[in-house]
Parts: structure tokens; C-alpha cells; sequence
């Protein structure tokens, strides 16, 4: 048995980014791997749940777990991980905020499902199968996890010691955050391992942005030709930039891209959609009523633009309209 | 809430709609206050938060009402151009236009919040806009999203729960 720290690598609801973010460490990692030993990371390595259930409680120096909470699969996960595991650190947007997936807060489960296996254009299933949590094929048991009812970040599951946001995070933060972990001295339980200033601060066209915002209309990046070296505000672009987190290495904006939040807000702030949408809109030159809504007209989709990686973790969590549907009893 | 205030919200008297309204110091909570020396009546569900501007309400604090059992939100500014501090009304009114389709895309209904141009001396029309938004949240009917939120969270705590007893069990 090594005497060096146990770290575990798991994946929740994720498209799989923040795995390759680790990967993206290059050499880097043979140090790492060096550093630390392995029990648990299942897009790389061999392990299985029952090795970890096998480890005694909190013997895991720290888990890295990304992707949002959205079967009970992942949930179960999320408890065994939690207890087995000394610091566990939720890391990626997803796990963070609830990502992408999150969105789906959006729908009913049932409208999803429905959706997604009967009435999409490219779905052919007239017999209108679903997946089920238990089912019965020549004579096996076959189960499946079930979805719950709205996406959830890690936070909302299980306590969580650190964040490390981002989609996905930078090698840069990876590298810092398991350093930081495996020190003697951890940063304070429940901080964001990036820096606390809105990315504004870092960004490289930060002199472009004009002191007095004006937005005479909103413009989506396709839509005009973007001046590589000035503040996309200043061009009348939507760059959360002013309500999220830096740390990310002004990555979008090198690229040409504006931010689109998913460092998550600062330490100040508590919902990071309802301060981008304060900041856009105030700054709208327009002061009547019907100007303004040809101006806002520019942002489409308020939701889907504003908390793109953050629903579960807005004020209001999901689409509000939607009621719990009854819990069901789990297939024993 | 106060003793004195708990007594109509409990069970026995059914529900009734709680209105926070954000009033600006300068317009709509003096014409409040006027509406009050005036022996004005109106409608009880109202709690009023006195803001120096209309352009102080953060987005974020109309969310956290909902989320902690308003109905309604009523906000209170200057009329254009009489904003003491020059734009901040008409700040409000931009976070407004775009918040509503927020709300709106997020399931709740726009007649939810509301936005009023009154000035000091139209203490009247605080009683008429107090009442009438009033009646349009009972017609409504509750948002209730604290116990949403309950019901949301109450699909974790069960597993939680199972892991709690077994923990204990393995003590």
C-alpha cells in the first residue's frame, strides 16, 4: 500500500470536457501521476464502484467530481464519493453551477422524455418505448438509472469543500487546485479556486470598454464583422464578461468569442443571470418603452443567454411553473 | 413577521397575496406616506422596502422575493424626468422590460411584477395601483415558491436519508 495521497476522478451529468481538461495537462500530468494514486476514474483507468466501496471512509485525499446531478445513478455516486473522500471538490461548471445540462430545469421531466423518445422530427418510435428503471428481457433483471426531476448541481446533493469552475477548467486552475489541496495548508472550505474578480478586470480589450455603456442595439456575433481589439460591449455584442468570474485566461476572448459565463459569478454576487441582465439592460441608450423593447428585442433568449451555465443555481432554481410530480418509490 | 400581522396569513383565513413593493424615496414612498397622513385605505398585503431610487432595485432582489414567498413585486419610481438621480427610473424601467420576459420564460406570469411612475403628491394612485395589483395577484392565485422548493428538495433528502441510517447503522 503507497502512503501517497488518493485522488479519484468522477463524471456525473458531463459532455466529457472536463476530463479532457485533466488530460490537457500534457506532461504535466506524469508529475500528478507521480504525486498521487489513483482509485477512481473511469474515462481513464480500470476501477470499478466496488473498489471504492471497498476504501474505508474518507480515505480519499480529494475527489474531483464533474458534471451536473441528474440520475439517481449520479446521486448514490455523489453520496458514496462524499463519504469516502476527505475534500470533495466539485469541478467543471456543471458540477459547479449545474452547466449546460441545468437547462433542462427548463422542462418537466415528462415533457423531456416525451420530447426526446416520441416526438423529436428524427424520432421513429410508434410503439412509444422509454427507457425503464426496471425491466425484465428473457428472464434477466435489467435496470437503468431514472432521471430525476430537475438537474442539480453537486452542492445541492452532497456538501462540497471547493470549487474549481469553468468550461471546462484551465489546466492552469487544475494544476493549482491539486497542488493546493495536496498542501498543508487547503484555502478556506467552500471557495472558488479562481481568482474573485469579474473577468472584465483581466480581459486583454479591457481599455476599449467605454466608461459609459450604450447599447443602441444587441448584435450576435454572426451577425456583424467583430473588431478583433475592442471590448464586445463597446460593439453592442452580449459578453457576460462584467458578471462572471475571471481566471479562465480570457480563453473566449483571445478566440475572438465574447464570455458567456461559465467561471460562474463572483464571490458578491448571488445570481449571476439576474446581475448580467441588470447590466445589459440598464445600459440600454433607448427611454421609451417601445424603443427599449426593440433594443432588448437583441437578446432572444433571456434564459438560455444569460444562465447558460447557472440555472440550477439561480435564486429560482428551475421554471417555477413546474410542479414536483410525485416521488417515486425506488425499484427494489 | 410580526405577531400582529400573522394572524390573517394563517390557515383559518385562507390565503391571502403578499405584495413586496420597492418604493423610491423621493416619489412613490413620500406619495405612500401621503396616502397614509391622508387616511387613505388599502389593500394590507403590501409590505413596502424604501430604496432611495427605483434604479437600486437589483434584479436579483425581486428574485429573492419570490423566492421567499411573495406573490407580487410592486416597484415604485419617478415619473420620467423627475428622477432625482437623473437616469435612475429610467434604469429601472430597462431592467423591467427585460426581467418580465425573464420571468416569463422562467413560469412566471408577468402581471407578477409591475412597475408605477408615482410621484409624491399621488398618494391617491397609490391606493388605486396597491389595490387593483392586489386583486390581480388573487385572481392568480398563489406562487407559493418556498414550498415548491420544499417539494423539489424533498426528491434528494430521501436517498440522503437511506445514507444517513446506513452510516449510522455501520457505527
Amino acid at each position: 500500500m503507497s502512503a501517497k495521497p488518493k485522488v479519484a476522478f468522477y463524471w456525473c451529468a458531463s459532455c466529457g470536457g472536463c476530463e479532457e481538461a485533466v488530460v490537457d495537462l500534457a506532461e504535466e500530468i506524469v508529475g500528478v501521476v507521480e504525486a498521487v494514486e489513483f482509485v477512481l476514474w473511469p474515462c481513464a483507468m480500470d476501477f470499478k464502484r466496488a473498489d471504492v466501496e471497498a476504501l474505508p471512509d474518507g480515505s480519499i485525499a480529494a475527489t474531483f467530481l464533474n458534471g451536473a446531478i441528474r440520475s439517481n445513478e449520479q446521486e448514490e455516486m455523489a453520496h458514496l464519493l462524499r463519504r469516502k473522500s476527505q475534500y470533495l471538490v466539485a469541478y467543471g461548471a456543471c458540477a459547479h453551477l449545474g452547466g449546460i445540462p441545468a437547462l433542462a430545469n427548463q422542462f418537466t421531466r415528462e415533457e423531456l422524455l416525451r420530447y426526446v423518445y416520441e416526438e423529436s422530427p428524427t424520432t421513429s418510435n410508434d410503439a412509444a418505448v422509454r427507457p425503464r428503471p426496471d425491466c425484465g428481457v428473457n428472464g434477466h433483471r435489467i435496470t437503468l438509472p431514472e432521471l430525476k426531476q430537475m438537474v442539480r448541481s453537486l452542492d445541492q446533493v452532497v456538501p462540497v469543500d471547493y470549487y474549481v469552475p469553468g468550461c471546462p477548467p484551465t489546466p492552469r486552475l487544475t494544476k493549482a487546485a491539486v497542488a493546493a489541496l495536496l498542501s498543508g495548508s487547503p484555502p478556506p472550505a467552500g471557495s472558488v479556486l479562481a481568482p474573485d474578480l469579474a473577468l472584465c478586470e483581466q480581459c486583454p480589450r479591457k481599455s476599449t470598454k467605454p466608461v459609459d455603456l450604450k447599447f443602441m442595439e444587441f448584435k450576435r456575433p454572426h451577425q456583424l464583422r467583430l473588431d478583433p481589439e475592442t471590448c464586445f460591449l463597446a460593439q453592442g455584442v452580449v459578453c457576460l464578461g462584467p458578471a462572471t468570474r475571471g481566471g479562465c485566461e480570457s480563453a473566449c476572448i483571445s478566440g475572438g468569442m465574447p464570455c458567456s459565463g461559465c467561471f460562474g459569478p463572483t464571490s458578491r454576487v448571488r445570481d449571476q443571470g439576474a446581475k448580467i441582465l441588470s447590466c445589459l439592460s440598464a445600459n440600454v441608450e433607448a427611454r421609451e418603452p417601445g424603443e427599449i423593447e426593440a433594443v432588448l428585442a437583441g437578446i432572444p433568449d433571456p434564459v438560455g443567454t444569460f444562465y447558460r451555465y447557472g440555472l440550477a443555481r439561480s435564486i429560482l432554481r428551475r421554471d417555477v411553473s413546474l410542479a414536483a410530480e410525485p416521488v417515486t418509490p425506488r425499484a427494489s | 413577521m410580526n405577531p400582529g400581522t400573522e394572524s390573517i396569513y394563517s390557515p383559518a383565513h385562507g390565503w391571502q397575496p403578499r405584495l413586496v413593493a420597492f418604493f423610491c424615496n423621493w416619489c412613490t414612498y413620500t406619495a405612500a406616506d401621503l396616502a397614509g397622513v391622508s387616511r387613505l385605505k388599502y389593500a394590507p398585503n403590501i409590505r413596502v422596502i424604501r430604496l432611495m431610487c427605483s434604479g437600486r432595485v437589483d434584479p436579483q432582489f425581486i428574485l429573492e422575493a419570490f423566492a421567499r414567498g411573495a406573490d407580487g413585486v410592486l416597484i415604485g419610481g419617478c415619473h420620467p424626468g423627475d428622477c432625482h438621480y437623473v437616469e435612475g427610473n429610467y434604469k429601472a424601467l430597462r431592467r423591467f422590460q427585460l426581467l418580465g420576459r425573464l420571468l416569463r420564460d422562467l413560469g412566471i406570469e408577468e402581471q407578477r411584477v409591475r412597475l408605477e411612475w408615482i410621484s409624491a403628491s399621488e398618494g391617491e394612485r397609490v391606493r388605486l395601483v396597491v389595490n387593483e395589483m392586489v386583486e390581480q395577484l388573487r385572481a392568480l392565485g398563489p406562487l407559493n415558491l418556498p414550498e415548491k422548493m420544499e417539494a423539489w428538495d424533498r426528491e434528494m433528502t430521501a436517498l440522503e436519508e437511506t445514507v444517513h441510517a446506513e452510516a449510522l447503522a455501520a457505527v
